[in-house]
């Protein structure tokens, strides 16, 4: 109760700003022989993050992520940028829909430090 | 072959259920075969070219291309149920009684159809290139052989016409006189589907705001992943967790195209449109 009162509060101003704070890095994937290089990355809550995917392979993927609500195709060698959340904290599983018994992650998004 | 078998099954179920309910929608319209036929055509056509060009819709509207392109496709979709939702109020009735009374097709619609086979082009599209860039990769990397790959497309294709027809069958066993009551709220739920999906990817792309990132989460109970999620996506625009902004353009296009329907349809129509109907002579078409 006490929780989804505090985010109604920081909805709330949200909505009046044209666009809300971006991440300062965007999180950054690499595809290869089927297989997401750093399967596991950390990315702020409560900000639009941009993962940057980038496919080394000469076989064409799709980025996919249920908990992330996106579908988005990467040609070969390509690279694909999606926006997201700004997101709760929590794990966040991602996958190739062309190949999802070898390209799985997740993506773990944590609460940022109130002095930061 | 057992992926492209999944993966075939599952796009053609995605826009075979629109066709079905397309079809069902148009039943007892003459012509209207030709008009889904061309639309699923020009729908396979478009796959190919998109799948071509991929790459570079991708880099597009600053890497935004692909939501972009699938919120307008989307969007031109909502616009034709609409217009044919309304069109339907208009003249539903009275084709249902026509139908009923000759048991042959009613010869009206030309423009309706064409709307309803622009619906059924991007429903193919949007899934279609999904299918062709996904066998293109199998190929590519040489896991399997053409053969088992067609073998393995062939039956995905088989099982996907399969559910549609039997969601069709479903609809056309309803009696005339109610089935385009059915078919409109049918129309309108899909529309109204379509268009927070169309919502959906222009927070994607930046474009608006999200108004909430997950309203609830029923993942738990129905994930959009399964097929069940997925067949009721496509029928009605099911999202186990929805932005506040999907919800909103969700009611605002159901509630605008429920009651359009109704204004037309309780407007007194002045110049009485005469629909003129086939001759019976007409074994093709009343089968149906």
């Amino acid at each position: 109760m006490l929780r989804s009162g505090f985010s109604l509060l920081l909805v709330i101003p949200a909505l009046l700003v044209a666009v809300p704070a971006l991440a300062a890095d965007p999180v950054k994937l690499t595809l290869k022989n089927n297989r997401f290089g750093s399967p596991a990355v950390t990315a702020p809550a409560g900000e639009r993050l941009h993962i940057v995917v980038e496919n080394q392979d000469e076989t064409p993927a799709e980025f996919e992520s249920h908990d992330l609500r996106v579908e988005k195709f990467i040609a070969p060698r390509g690279r694909i940028t999606v926006r997201v959340g700004p997101l709760k904290p929590g794990s966040y599983k991602f996958f190739d829909d062309y190949h999802p018994d070898t390209a799985t992650g997740t993506l773990t998004v944590v609460k940022k430090l109130a002095t930061e | 072959m057992l992926a492209a078998l999944l993966i075939v099954f599952r796009e053609v179920l995605e826009a075979g259920l629109i066709v079905g309910i397309v079809l069902a929608a148009t039943r007892g319209i003459a012509g209207r075969g030709t008009w889904v036929a061309g639309g699923i055509v020009a729908g396979v056509l478009g796959a190919a070219v998109l799948a071509l060009f991929a790459g570079t819709l991708s880099d597009a509207f600053a890497g935004s291309g692909q939501e972009v392109f699938n919120a307008f496709v989307l969007s031109i979709a909502v616009v034709m149920l609409g217009w044919h939702n309304i069109w339907m109020a208009r003249h539903g009735r009275e084709m249902a009684q026509q139908m009923e009374i000759m048991g042959a097709a009613v010869a009206a619609g030309g423009r309706s159809l064409l709307a309803m086979g622009i619906v059924v082009a991007v429903a193919v599209l949007r899934e279609g290139a999904e299918v062709v860039l996904f066998l293109y990769g199998i190929a590519v990397s040489g896991k399997d052989t053409w053969m088992t790959l067609l073998v393995g497309g062939a039956l995905g294709i088989l099982g996907g016409v399969a559910v549609s027809f039997v969601l069709y069958r479903g609809l056309a066993a309803i009696p005339v006189g109610r089935l385009f009551r059915v078919t409109g709220w049918l129309i309108a739920l899909m529309a109204a589907g379509m268009a927070s999906q169309a919502a959906a990817f222009l927070v994607q792309a930046d474009l608006i705001r999200s108004w909430g990132d997950a309203i609830w989460d029923t993942s738990a109970l129905l994930s959009d992943d399964s097929l069940v999620g997925r067949a009721l996506k496509a029928l009605v625009g099911y999202s186990d967790r929805p932005m506040g902004v999907q919800l909103a353009v969700y009611l605002a296009v159901l509630a605008a195209l429920v009651m359009g329907a109704r204004l037309v349809h309780s407007a007194p129509s002045t110049p009485r449109p005469s629909i003129p109907v086939r001759p019976p002579p007409n074994p093709e078409m009343s089968g149906r």
